[in-house]
């Protein structure tokens, strides 16, 4: 059952994370973390989601691996709705669903080996036992640039590149059709990240895999990313393919985002206009009337103010939610 | 060996063959094994290189700011004429925070969460500046205020009388000093470009953003009107919007206060926005210094140009990214002759038993490799 090819459908996806107070835990307020994002991924392609920290980026990816439960939306994966079923039956749906996490420091657990870290996923689906586990291991372990002599060795011993590659095996090891990938290089050098970033490219290639690739790097996003979404308080504010975006950027936010990005180029960044945004990114606990971004808006109008603008396709695969556009 | 540059004025900070070792249990750290930097007044110098290379314990030797286990081994560190290594720690204590001022990474955990930012900013001013003087005058400027108000004999004689004390003012009780103090470091917040100033003062660091306490801090670094600030990875938590901000901040306080700024980053993005030269750590060592124009359209070094490889490219056509193969190596046990050359691909006979000099190529470009020797 799968139409045009999409393997993942998210519909109005919202999150609100409850403030309570006092010792009864009487709810005063919600945060805003996602609040109604919409978008679809066609299979073999990857998505780039973009935006600020406290923008909602990773709530949407782990809400899309139901590691968070959605407030409301639907999360359609192979035409199946996955927002309603039991806990065991998701289980099952998390074979074809995993996830990549940013800190390979902390989603290792320091007491066990490789072999086990790697096979753990194995032994709870009942994939493989004893011999055939070690060589399922030993083979994931080798796709990912590592060797055999790694298996029985503690993370500790590894560097923070070798990590992110014991995490990647871990996440290959049930062969999933679709990864989220969240801010998987950021905590990686330069010289490292490029290595990762070639990983996971050539994965995608040779397994036929599906990426979600959350960060906030733009420049990683672009070199990766098929099409991209730019999220700004809980809303994605824009949705277009790589070079559609890249040559143009229509909403007030994605221009300043893509203008603050520093370039490793002198020449290139001396001499483009940069749009110096005003203020903070104001708090998801009571986001801004309307449109959220107007307070921080150049061009803001009346109507920014009272009216949410929606998301719209205004040229072919270019979505965008500004006035401005209208 | 060292180069003398042609035409250039003696450079504001200079150092000479920095070597600081930090001894643990394992062996002995070179963390910084000889390393050479110029940083001239005025301008924007930037420090880069990957993880554990040395920028930041560079930046800690110039404050001497080690802590045990680790050393400051030899060199020399000239600043002003005087070599800081050689002041005694009274000496040193004056100079950190009025000549030489430095911006942290994480403003969270570095300021103190007890004290309101007022007082934090008004406690650097107390311990570096005479501030008789001002005090005096912050008093006159109280008394002509009444004068207008209500002219009264009685007040204009006082204001004379203090007028003539103004050449050898007394000594102010602390309270006054205390007065002063704020009122400068309100007028420091308004040159960070701080939204209302007099409230933030009386404000505690959580009641701010992250932007805004990195403000904070740029305006405790310059309160005193330092020669030199470091500014060590001093975006890197912040969130690219407000990196733009803080950036395109310094680079205005530079043009008004007429100070240097080292900035120590990772991000060769920022080095190419803000900075008028750079210097290329790897190892323990500075192998690569030019002015920024130079070096990133001329890499010489072939680590830097690993390095400007290895980024995603935002704008051109996207390829595959070309890596460094190999890992830095370990700092305890570093590789002979050229530390690179386990990962280069230009590797000769030499490169494994002699250690190249950094020299002078061409103008105003420095390199240590063998390639150019």
């Amino acid at each position: 059952m799968v139409n045009n090819g999409v393997i993942l459908e998210v519909k109005g996806l919202k999150k609100l994370f409850p403030i309570k107070e006092g010792v009864l835990g009487k709810i005063k307020g919600y945060v805003y973390a996602v609040d109604g994002v919409s978008f679809n991924l066609k299979k073999g392609e990857t998505l780039g989601l973009v935006g600020e920290s406290g923008c909602g980026k990773t709530t949407v990816g782990r809400c899309i691996l139901r590691l968070i439960e959605p407030t409301e939306g639907e999360i359609i994966f192979n035409g199946i709705n996955i927002t309603s079923l039991s806990n065991s039956e998701m289980r099952k749906f998390r074979r074809e669903m995993q996830i990549v996490f940013q800190d390979p420091y902390a989603s290792l657990n320091p007491r066990w080996t490789i072999k086990n870290i790697i096979g753990e996923p194995l032994l709870i689906h009942g994939l493989a036992k004893k011999r055939e586990l070690h060589e399922k291991v030993l083979e994931l372990l080798l796709k990912v640039g590592l060797s055999e002599d790694h298996l029985n060795r503690f993370p500790h011993e590894f560097s923070g590149g070798q990590r992110q590659r014991i995490c990647i095996a871990k996440a290959l090891a049930l062969k999933p059709k679709f990864i989220v990938l969240d801010e998987p290089t950021s905590s990686l050098d330069v010289s490292v990240q490029a290595q990762i970033l070639n990983l996971l490219m050539d994965l995608q290639q040779e397994l036929k895999l599906t990426y979600l690739f959350i960060s906030h790097n733009l420049s990683v996003i672009k070199h990766v990313s098929n099409r991209i979404a730019v999220m700004y308080l809980g809303k994605i504010v824009e949705l277009a393919d790589k070079e559609d975006l890249f040559s143009k950027q229509l909403h007030p936010y994605t221009k300043a985002l893509f203008s603050a990005i520093p370039i490793p180029d002198p020449e290139l960044t001396r001499k483009r206009n940069k749009i110096i945004l005003k203020g903070d990114v104001p708090s998801p606990i009571n986001p801004p009337s309307g449109c959220r971004f107007h307070p921080r808006c150049e061009y803001a109008m009346e109507i920014c103010r009272k009216e949410e603008p929606k998301l719209i396709e205004i040229e072919k695969n270019h979505f965008v939610a500004c006035y401005l556009e209208m | 060996m060292e180069v003398k540059l042609s035409k250039m004025p003696e450079p504001l900070l200079k150092i000479r063959n920095l070597k600081t070792y930090f001894f643990t249990y394992a062996g002995i750290v070179k963390a910084l094994d000889g390393v050479n930097l110029d940083i001239y007044k005025g301008e924007t110098m930037g420090l880069v290189g990957e993880t554990g290379c040395g920028k930041s314990i560079t930046s800690l030797s110039i404050l001497r700011l080690i802590q045990p286990p680790g050393k400051i081994m030899e060199g020399e560190i000239w600043f002003k004429g005087r070599d800081l290594l050689k002041l005694t720690d009274e000496e040193m204590r004056k100079i950190r925070g009025k000549e030489i001022a430095m911006v942290f990474q994480d403003p969270a955990t570095y300021i103190n969460p007890v004290l309101t930012i007022g007082e934090q900013i008004a406690e650097v001013i107390m311990l570096h500046q005479d501030l008789k003087k001002d005090v005096l005058e912050m008093k006159i400027e109280e008394l002509m205020k009444k004068l207008e108000e209500k002219p009264n004999e009685k007040l204009k004689a006082k204001i004379e009388e203090l007028k003539k004390a103004l050449n050898n003012p007394p000594n102010p009780s602390k309270k006054e000093i205390k007065k002063v103090a704020l009122k400068k470091a309100v007028e420091a917040l308004r040159l960070v470009k701080m939204p209302s100033p007099e409230k933030v003062v009386t404000q505690y660091p959580h009641e701010l953003s992250g932007g805004m306490r990195q403000r904070a801090m740029i305006a405790m670094a310059l309160s005193c009107k330092p020669d030199l600030i470091i500014a060590d990875e001093a975006t890197t938590a912040l969130d690219v919007t407000i990196q733009a901000q803080i950036l395109n901040l310094l680079n205005e306080i530079k043009k008004e206060v007429e100070t240097s700024i080292l900035i120590i980053t990772h991000d060769l993005g920022i080095v190419a926005e803000v900075c008028d030269r750079v210097a290329v750590m790897y190892a323990g060592l500075v192998i690569e210094e030019a002015d920024t124009f130079s070096l990133f359209k001329n890499p010489l070094h072939p680590y830097t140009k690993g390095l400007l490889n290895a980024i995603p490219k935002l704008y051109g056509n996207p390829s595959r990214l070309k890596i460094i193969p190999g890992f830095v190596p370990n700092l305890i046990n570093p590789p002979s002759g050229c530390r690179f050359h386990p990962r280069c691909e230009y590797a000769m006979e030499i490169c494994r038993k002699e250690e190249p000099k950094l020299i002078e190529i061409e103008k105003n470009h420095k390199v240590s490799c063998h390639l150019y020797g």
